[in-house]
């Protein structure tokens, strides 16, 4: 297993080199590169701000008109797309074949290894957001793009101390097997099915409009086309594949992600001499940084004597201004991430305790590696690419790794740049699918297992009847996305990131903890947690500042035009891009300036980006009241049973046996 | 597929398995609180002593990126010392509570 996986990694890294050589030959006529249309699009692709928190407020200044531009060699790019497709094809056909029965599909039959399940789970948690919004965050800047990436991978000392181990020894195929056990299962799996699909909705969400972005952005494919592409490629591997073509598919994501950014950072490296010293002083005395930091960062119109703009770039509060909203995030990550449902899922697919203990132990080098590498990325960048020539292509900085790939391959030959370009379009691609199929397979678990298969065939339904349950679930569940997806184009989709942690930390983390470690939990309280802990979460995200509220846009319009006005006042001649702003800024005055939020509000009612400072606790009181409240004598009885099997393994659902 | 009845309360009463809780739940609840502490030190520290984050350590390398450096070293070493404890004690007490049983 672990052989073939090397292989195919290898094999598609050399033979996408090598069809990358024989389909550019062809097309030298004519310019086969594509500009990509960033200079229409400054957002940022809306899911890649994981950051939860909006691109950084457009410059007072008006925009430059984009001299830099991002070329993604068309031909190339395709070719290795399509290397990938190609191989996770034939992925899906040989696990077609293993895929017989409900533990096949939801769970590979148990059959994954402890190393294999935690490249997995790297695959499975690292979005295009960790990948191109992290790094473009470091970029911009600097420290505060490298502390934001900190939480992501403490957020595994959770899962692996409290979660992974007593979930593989007492659970099944999802979270309402965990939850139903010694609960009453009908009310217990329904409210924990609708928490799961919750829960992957707001994150496929957020993942499908930005893969939709992105591809518009690096090879010029239409919103639409790229959607539908990614939706069908992500119903094929959960549909015919399950889990064991899902888990491929996020290993060999995986495996070309950490390819990718280690490639890229040696590249990094080598300019600096291999000095990390050097590489720092690099930074602090990059003239354009300071530059950057003085005028577009921190607002001086002039630079303050014997203030060190560079070394400031090293330093905390150029981004994350609000440290209780850090906080707020830390909690929801750190607890959050434990209760994933499609991440709980992967440890239902390995054999015993220790290995998932195992997978989670790989996973967290493997994130916390690649987080590493994604400082050297995001630094490398400003160093060489400069934030402005950054801010050029995007605004949020997230195309900053694809072009510093551009820059170094082509430092070393034109051609080069083309292809190491080419080779990141394909690796976010796969990271885009990767992500996807899991989120689909853990939704259609929670209806089809839970809903359909306890709840309404009251666990009566044999192997046949249950995949065929799971395979049509997943085909709807996917459709659902892609048009979820195509009509969330134009939407604000930032807060669907943060809503899915909340969610998940507020509402599944305190159930599914108290089920396992206290006696008295019971059906009252985990059905009172996870109903609270979700509403509460989407009530407070829904009038917190990630929502659109018309009358801060309109105000900040106003001031764009303001300053224009004056400037034209003075007697300045506009140029024709800032005369365009003007008329823009004049019209979203205009269009906003009566308008409200969703919610019918003109400002936030909830202070903070992130609710889970408040949302968990709640989260956690709503199941202790509830349960305290309808004590349940035959809950407080099994809590032995459940408590013994989580720790020791005994009686354990093997996959195999049903 | 017949599965095997336990006494699951007998268990849970068995000097082993009540040792094995006890070793896990100081362990597992301790480390954990350690880390968490430790992480959200940096959030606050960020914010509210950016003094100190601002020291220069060697050449440019200030405090506060060692700081965040540091604390992926102490989540992988947490990560491999709870795999050796693990490895050493839980799963051997586990084991041996599982061939009493049988």
């Amino acid at each position: 297993m672990k052989k073939l996986f090397i292989a195919l990694t290898l094999a598609l890294s050399v033979g996408s080199i090598a069809f990358a050589e024989t389909a550019k030959s062809p097309a030298p006529a004519g310019d086969p590169a594509v500009s990509a249309p960033a200079a229409t699009n400054p957002a940022a692709p809306a899911a890649m701000q994981q950051t939860a928190t909006p691109a950084p407020s457009p410059a007072a200044a008006p925009a430059v008109p984009a001299k830099r531009e991002l070329k993604a060699n068309k031909a190339i790019t395709l070719t290795m797309f399509g290397i990938i497709i190609a191989i996770t094809m034939a992925v899906v056909v040989w696990a077609a074949k293993r895929t017989k029965t409900a533990a096949d599909f939801y769970a590979a039959g148990g059959g994954i290894t402890g190393t294999q399940n935690g490249w997995a789970i790297a695959g499975d948690y690292m979005s295009a957001a960790s990948f191109l919004g992290i790094s473009g965050l470091i970029s911009l800047y600097g420290y505060d793009g490298f502390m934001y990436s900190v939480g992501w991978l403490v957020a595994y000392i959770t899962v692996l101390l409290i979660i992974a181990e007593p979930c593989r020894n007492a659970g099944k195929y999802t979270l309402g097997d965990i939850l139903s056990f010694r609960t009453e299962p009908k009310p217990v799996r329904a409210v924990a099915a609708i928490s799961t699909v919750a829960v992957s909705t707001f994150y496929l969400t957020a993942q499908m409009v930005g893969a939709g972005k992105l591809m518009q952005l690096l090879i010029g494919v239409p919103y639409k086309t790229a959607i539908i592409g990614v939706g069908i490629l992500m119903v094929g591997y959960v549909v015919f594949g399950g889990m064991t073509a899902t888990t491929w598919v996020q290993i060999i994501k995986a495996g070309l992600l950490m390819s990718g950014a280690f490639l890229l950072a040696i590249l990094v490296g080598i300019k600096a001499g291999m000095n990390p010293i050097q590489f720092f002083t690099d930074i602090a005395t990059s003239p354009a940084i300071a530059e950057h930091v003085q005028k577009v960062v921190l607002k001086d119109p002039l630079p303050v004597p014997g203030f060190d703009y560079g070394q400031r770039f090293l330093e905390p509060g150029l981004f994350l201004k609000n440290p209780l909203d850090q906080i707020s995030l830390g909690m929801a990550l750190v607890l959050g991430t434990a209760g994933m449902p499609h991440i709980l899922m992967r440890f239902f697919t390995v054999p015993t305790a220790q290995a998932a203990r195992k997978s989670v132990i790989i996973a967290m080098f493997i994130i916390g590696g690649f987080y590493v590498l994604t400082t050297l990325l995001g630094f490398g960048a400003a160093i060489h690419l400069t934030p402005q020539g950054i801010m050029q292509v995007d605004k949020g900085g997230n195309m900053a790794t694809m072009m510093l790939a551009q820059q170094l391959g082509a430092d070393i030959a034109p051609v080069l740049g083309d292809i190491f370009l080419a080779f990141l379009c394909a690796v976010a691609f796969a990271t885009i699918l990767a992500v996807v199929s899991g989120l689909v397979l853990a939704a259609s678990a929670a209806i089809a297992h839970d809903i359909y298969v306890n709840v309404i065939k009251d666990g009566h339904a044999d192997q046949h009847e249950q995949v065929m349950a799971a395979r049509v679930t997943s085909m709807v569940v996917g459709a659902a996305g892609i048009v979820i997806g195509i009509a969330a184009e134009k939407s604000n989709v930032a807060h669907l990131v943060a809503l899915a942690f909340a969610v998940a930390s507020s509402g599944n983390l305190p159930v599914v903890f108290l089920s396992l470690f206290w006696r008295k939990f019971n059906t009252a309280g985990v059905i009172s947690g996870l109903l609270v802990g979700t509403i509460v979460s989407i009530g407070l995200v829904m009038v917190s500042p990630n929502m659109t509220y018309p009358k801060k846009v309109a105000a900040d319009a106003q001031k764009v035009a303001t300053v224009l006005e004056k400037k034209q006042a003075e007697g300045a001649v506009l140029t024709a891009a800032q005369l365009k702003d003007l008329a823009k800024a004049k019209a979203d005055y205009e269009k906003n300036k009566d308008g409200k939020s969703m919610l019918d509000l003109d400002a936030p009612l909830f202070p903070l980006k992130n609710p889970g400072i408040l949302s968990i606790p709640i989260g956690f009181l709503a199941a202790i009241i509830a349960c305290l409240a309808f004590p349940s004598r035959k809950s407080e009885e099994m809590f032995d049973e459940i408590y013994v099997r989580q720790n020791t393994g005994i009686g354990m659902a093997k996959a195999i046996d049903h | 597929m017949a599965e095997r009845q336990y006494d699951w309360g007998a268990i849970a009463r068995n000097p082993k398995f009540v040792e094995l809780h006890r070793k896990k739940t100081v362990f597992l609840f301790g480390w954990w609180i350690f880390s968490t502490v430790y992480y959200f030190l940096l959030p606050i520290g960020a914010a509210y002593t950016p003094g100190l984050f601002r020291i220069k350590i060697i050449g440019a390398i200030n405090f506060g990126y060692i700081f965040a450096l540091s604390q992926f070293f102490v989540s992988w070493a947490l990560a491999i010392y709870y795999a050796h404890v693990a490895n050493k004690d839980f799963d051997r007490l586990t084991r041996e509570l599982v061939e009493e049983l049988k």
